[in-house]
């Protein structure tokens, strides 16, 4: 056993122990072994991204074949743990969040009766995510990816008495199931061309490829384009970007430490973590690209325009997330990989806190979670207040231009830089969407604090006899993220976004040639390095304007501009649109062919012409007779083997005769 | 040669048992346990001696292996026993799940027992015998005569339906099995041999046919192709002869339902494995494309269907058939990937639906009823049900890490470097299996107990346990380690598809196949 195996098992011993004699040993025990197990496999993984980083210790990434899973033909696999600085930094990032997660949850769950099986689910989430960022083939990712689906369903629908929860949770795996179809022919059709589902065979075999057709369907398409688009549907999927993120807000059915881990800091962002990974391919796919950018740049923007004028505090954040992860996207797609893995860092921190924040908010104020009923909870719960704005502050990219600032100040500034220096339309589609969306990033989140911290309290009276400030096994982690919240910029941004990638990230990351973006970033004009300042102040003017000064204007707007209110109100109308194009012709569909192609062709024409004359003859006849129906079907039988026997053996003696 | 008497031993030791069972005589409790014990004590020991077949069983021979040869009805038939890489599996499958499901009668069959055990320890015999049969009329035998005993099991202690369900389940097979029939009489009147292995090298005639008139074009081969593709697409079952499918599982005792849906329907694509494509191959490859639309159209239509299910049983019938076209389509890919991922899917199809069919049963004896809508919120009473029913959905559904991800994986795999088409729209299988069979779980499993008939469902008892747990280990086990199954079969099917592409490649030379 070495470090890496350990990081990724540990979790696994975790989940197997609280799962299967969680009963026996008792919640306690499960809570403490499974929180402890996490917090060792997380102080190993800073060690690792220490050595493998941080110390510049530029080496070839390490790989440790663990079981061979299996051989058919030319087809080869093995599940194998392969660790380089990308891995690493997701090492961190989800080892670490997920520590926090499981402790905090010791005190958000102590009321739940079934506080094994959370903390059973929370470490088998874990695992399967570390089998994805660990993986060195693309079956061990996918392997990954659907678990890491599995323990989001399984958690999403944790209280499963709550039919809201149950659908969420099916809705969750079906959407990311689409994702997974595209991402399944994917690999197929790497296989096809490629001969191997191995990183390395594939990598270094790209290149050969470019410019080169393949026949996918009945077109002759260009390789590495197919190949990357139908992966890149599997991130869509799984980080609920545009056309797939449906499944997301609805996610928020879950408990709240799960929002926290799973859906914002680390499985959401498995799809960004993806296109990085496989940058070896993509950096070889332009066009695979342009719609990564756009994609990405689309929902940061659909998103943000959702996120205003929702009331749940907790749906708000999950519009939030959505968006942050189109950033990203947006700074993969223009070839500014360590800006998007970058940004993917320090989101977990602060996303986990503002998630675990309104957890505990939401446990402050007995469960509720519509901002509409809050409000003025500032000096009832004042750390929790303080972590929130902390939280804010990073997520709206609080700082000093050009200078120093919180997490987000460096790492979604560098986003909006990175898609003006490409230089390019969708580059520029890309940028000015950006920045819109940090204005409107900037409204909803102080939207959020001031409607639940600020003015009058709107809170239930029963509710607000029970307002208590969380437990310190809940805000401890929140202080540890807090501090992510505010360091992680300006420590990690050397490294991650620094002048010299290749000695932070060593082979991890793939630039092309032609591929200067990381050095043009930092030479965009001042404008452009301000533009993001101005919106998160301007964000926060408006903000203040609408829910502290003047609190009647968001009514009035909500009545003036009411058709573009409900249309943001409503999510662009997706459900809806979905559900009449999909889910209601499937069940039309499957009712049709059930009745109609089955019951009345297939049958119709079939055996029930024949066996209703059939039946009729034994009827009548049992009715003569003894009524047991299979003696007769008995006698049948005989006859007819002693027909086929004539048959056969008759002809046999002939033949011989 | 290795001449030794396993195979034969296997075979015929649950019809020992079945003679045994058949010389009890009195009728009261007593007896009707000695019946339970002596057949579920007959089917644990040939399992163990079915083990000594893989035990012994070398992974690196291609051929048959632990042969058996006899002289029997004359010179030109014989008693020709013999397993290889594709074969051996099966037989271990059916051995293995015959203890399960004679547990899973023990307490809801209580009408004829000392009958029903019987019939049970017949069809395994039977069923063994197909998958070692080296001769075909042998063949031939232990194939048809498996209706008998499963037509008895519908018939007898089958549900409300059982006559209308048990006629069409033999019709439907008996219309496949007449072709078949014709078949092995003109391939006998072709070869003057009814053995499997010269068969396997005899090259049937690919010359066009003219037939008053008519003109087939692939010839005798083509026409034999078709023949043993209605028998074995009727027991797969393909769309569109799947119709009997959902009311035998329906009518079917829990027993009778796994035997049928982990053993019986793999009898068609072993049949496609031995006959269809080593010994027609130039017609498995023109026909290629039609089986994979019609691999297709299962995988989409029934699954479709099977959303709109209001029965258990039913639904995971309509699943089969849809995890059954992955089977076909996979084997004619001619591909490694597709043949094994066709075979592994059929082993843990065996499995998982197994474990299904058993779960539904576990419910059916506490409330008899299928209905959907008779349940609901039951992992409240049984958690530990719910935990199984878990792990065997996500089988189902082809999660990664259980045993139904393998075949399916595998056999896209293979799929697509044939025609990407057809893995284009055999794909979109994952999205549809995870929407029916989610959407089952949560009607049956989750939300809240409210009807009052659950009030006091019990949980799963030892006896039902014992049957689970170890399609469980083996459901996950086979998904993280599924090389020991596959290596298996390596040697046999790399013969296969060698002999097959010589033969598609002699057609191509002499113009008789257009390439693909």
């Amino acid at each position: 056993m070495n470090f890496y195996t350990l990081i990724v098992f540990l979790p696994l011993i975790g989940f197997l122990v609280a799962g299967l004699f969680g009963h026996i040993i008792g919640a306690k025990a499960s809570e403490y072994l499974t929180s402890g197990l996490l917090l060792v496999s997380a102080f190993l993984s800073w060690i690792v991204f220490y050595q493998t980083g941080l110390s510049g210790h530029v080496s070839e990434p390490v790989i440790i074949e663990i079981l061979h899973w299996l051989t058919s033909g030319n087809l080869n696999l093995s599940w194998s743990i392969r660790v380089d600085t990308l891995t690493s930094v997701m090492l961190v990032v989800v080892t670490t969040v997920s520590a926090l997660v499981h402790v905090y949850s010791i005190g958000y769950m102590h009321h739940d009766p079934h506080k094994q099986r959370f903390f059973a689910y929370l470490s088998l989430f874990t695992f399967a995510m570390l089998m994805l960022v660990t993986a060195n083939n693309f079956m061990q990712m996918f392997f990954g990816w659907e678990g890491v689906g599995l323990a989001s369903y399984l958690l999403i629908g944790f209280w499963y008495q709550k039919p809201s929860a149950n659908a969420a949770a099916i809705k969750a795996f079906v959407v990311n199931r689409v994702g997974d179809f595209g991402f399944a022919l994917g690999i197929f059709a790497i296989f096809f061309i490629f001969g191997s589902m191995d990183f390395d065979t594939v990598f270094s075999a790209a290149k050969a490829r470019q410019g080169q057709t393949m026949h996918f369907l009945s077109w002759d398409l260009d390789v590495l384009t197919v190949i990357c688009l139908l992966l890149f549907m599997g991130a869509m999927g799984k980080s609920a970007q545009l056309l797939l993120h449906t499944w997301l807000p609805d996610a928020m059915e879950g408990p709240t430490p799960v929002s926290a881990l799973i859906h914002a800091a680390t499985m959401v962002t498995a799809g960004v973590f993806m296109v990085a990974r496989l940058s070896p391919l993509f950096e070889l796919a332009p066009t695979a690209l342009w719609v990564v950018t756009f994609i990405g740049a689309s929902t940061a923007f659909f998103a943000a325009t959702v996120g205003v004028t929702q009331n749940d505090i907790k749906r708000v954040i999950a519009y939030s997330t959505c968006s942050q992860l189109g950033y990203m996207f947006a700074a993969l797609g223009v070839g500014a990989y360590g800006a998007g893995i970058f940004h993917l860092f320090t989101h977990a921190f602060f996303k986990a806190l503002l998630f675990l924040g309104s957890g505990s908010v939401i446990h402050a104020v007995s469960d509720e979670q519509d901002m509409r009923k809050m409000g003025g909870l500032a000096g009832k719960i004042p750390v929790t207040y303080a972590m929130m704005i902390i939280g804010t502050l990073a997520l709206t990219g609080v700082g000093i231009p050009t200078l120093i600032g919180t997490a987000g100040f460096h790492s979604k500034d560098a986003i909006i830089e990175a898609t003006f220096a490409a230089h390019s339309a969708v580059g520029n589609y890309a940028f000015w969407l950006l920045v819109v969306a940090a204005f409107l990033t900037s409204f909803y989140s102080w939207r959020l604090i001031f409607m639940t911290f600020h003015g009058t309290s709107r809170v239930e009276k029963e509710a607000a006899k029970h307002i208590h400030e969380s437990p310190n096994v809940m805000l401890v982690p929140l202080y540890v993220l807090a501090v992510g919240a505010i360091i992680a910029g300006f420590v990690f941004s050397g490294y991650f976004i620094g002048h010299e990638p290749e000695h932070f990230w060593g082979s991890s990351l793939f630039y092309g040639s032609n591929n200067h973006i990381l050095e043009a970033m930092h030479h965009v004009p001042l404008w452009v390095k301000l533009s993001p300042f101005i919106m998160m102040l301007s964000g926060f003017v408006f903000a203040w304007l609408f829910y502290i000064r003047f609190t009647g204007l968001p009514t009035l707007f909500a009545r003036i501009f009411k058709p573009i209110y409900l249309f943001s109100y409503n999510k662009w109308y997706f459900d809806e649109i979905y559900d009449f194009i999909f889910v209601r012709p499937a069940f039309l569909l499957g009712r049709l062919f059930w009745k109609g192609g089955d019951g009345a062709v297939i049958d119709g024409l079939g055996p029930d012409g024949v066996s209703a004359r059939v039946l009729d003859i034994t009827k009548g006849a049992v009715r003569l007779q003894t009524g047991y129906v299979y003696h007769y079907a008995f006698v049948m039988l005989i006859g007819l083997a002693a027909i086929i026997s004539w048959f056969m053996f008759g002809n046999v003696t002939g033949g011989i005769r | 040669m290795n001449n030794s008497l396993i195979l034969s031993t296997v075979t015929f030791l649950p019809l020992l048992g079945a003679a045994m069972i058949s010389v009890i005589r009195s009728n009261d409790e007593t007896a009707k346990n000695n019946a339970r014990m002596a057949a579920l004590f007959t089917t644990v020991f040939t399992f163990g001696a079915s083990l000594v077949i893989w035990y012994n069983f070398d992974n690196s021979q291609a051929g048959f292996q632990m042969v058996e040869k006899y002289n029997w009805l004359g010179e030109n038939f014989s008693y020709h026993m013999g397993v290889d890489g594709i074969s051996m599996l099966f037989v271990i499958l059916t051995t293995f799940i015959m203890p399960l499901s004679i547990l899973a009668s023990w307490n809801s069959v209580q009408d004829r027992v000392k009958e029903y055990m019987i019939a049970f320890l017949v069809l395994e015999s039977l069923m063994i015998g197909v998958f070692c049969a080296l001769d075909l009329v042998l063949f031939y035998l232990f194939f048809e005569a498996g209706l008998i005993p499963m037509f008895l099991i519908i018939g007898v202690w089958g549900g409300k339906r059982r006559v209308y369900s048990a006629f069409k389940f033999f019709l439907y097979t008996l219309l496949g099995s007449v072709l078949m029939l014709l078949a092995i009489m003109a391939m006998y009147g072709e070869t003057g041999t009814t053995d499997i292995t010269r068969l396997l090298t005899y090259r049937f005639s690919t010359t066009p046919i003219h037939f008053w008139g008519m003109t087939i074009d692939g010839g005798l081969q083509s026409v034999l192709w078709w023949a043993f593709f209605a028998s074995f697409a009727v027991k797969m079952p393909m769309w569109p002869v799947h119709t009997w499918l959902p009311d035998a599982h329906v009518e079917a005792p829990t027993a009778g339902s796994v035997i049928l849906a982990a053993i019986l329907l793999k009898m068609g694509g072993y049949g496609f494995l031995r006959f269809s494509i080593p010994m027609f191959p130039v017609a498995s490859e023109s026909f290629a494309i039609i089986v994979f639309v019609l691999s297709c159209v299962a995988i989409i239509y029934t699954s479709l269907v099977a959303l709109v299910q209001e029965d258990i049983k039913k639904l995971i019938a309509y699943s089969s058939v849809a995890h059954m076209g992955f089977v076909t389509m996979g084997i004619f890919t001619a591909t490694a990937q597709g043949i094994q991922g066709g075979i592994f899917q059929m082993l843990s199809h065996g499995i998982v639906s197994a474990a299904l069919f058993l779960c539904i049963g576990v419910v059916y004896d506490r409330m008899h009823t299928r209905e959907i809508a008779a349940y609901g919120g039951l992992v409240n009473r049984m958690p530990l049900y719910a935990v199984f029913f878990m792990v065997f959905t996500m089988a189902n559904v082809g999660l990664p890490g259980t045993s139904g991800f393998v075949g399916e994986f595998l056999s896209l795999t293979g799929t697509f470097r044939v025609n990407s088409w057809v893995a284009f729209f055999a794909t979109t299988g994952v999205i549809l299996s995870a929407a029916y069979a989610l959407w089952l779980y949560r009607r049956v499993i989750f939300g809240k107990l409210e009807k009052a008939s659950l009030k006091n469902i019990a949980d799963l008892n030892t006896r039902e346990l014992a049957i689970l747990a170890p399609l469980v280990v083996l459901t996950v086990l086979l998904g993280i380690w599924p090389a020991p199954l596959i290596d298996v079969t390596t040697a046999s099917v790399d013969q296969l598809l060698n002999n097959y592409k010589d033969a598609i490649k002699a057609a191509h030379d002499a113009g008789v196949l257009a390439l693909r």
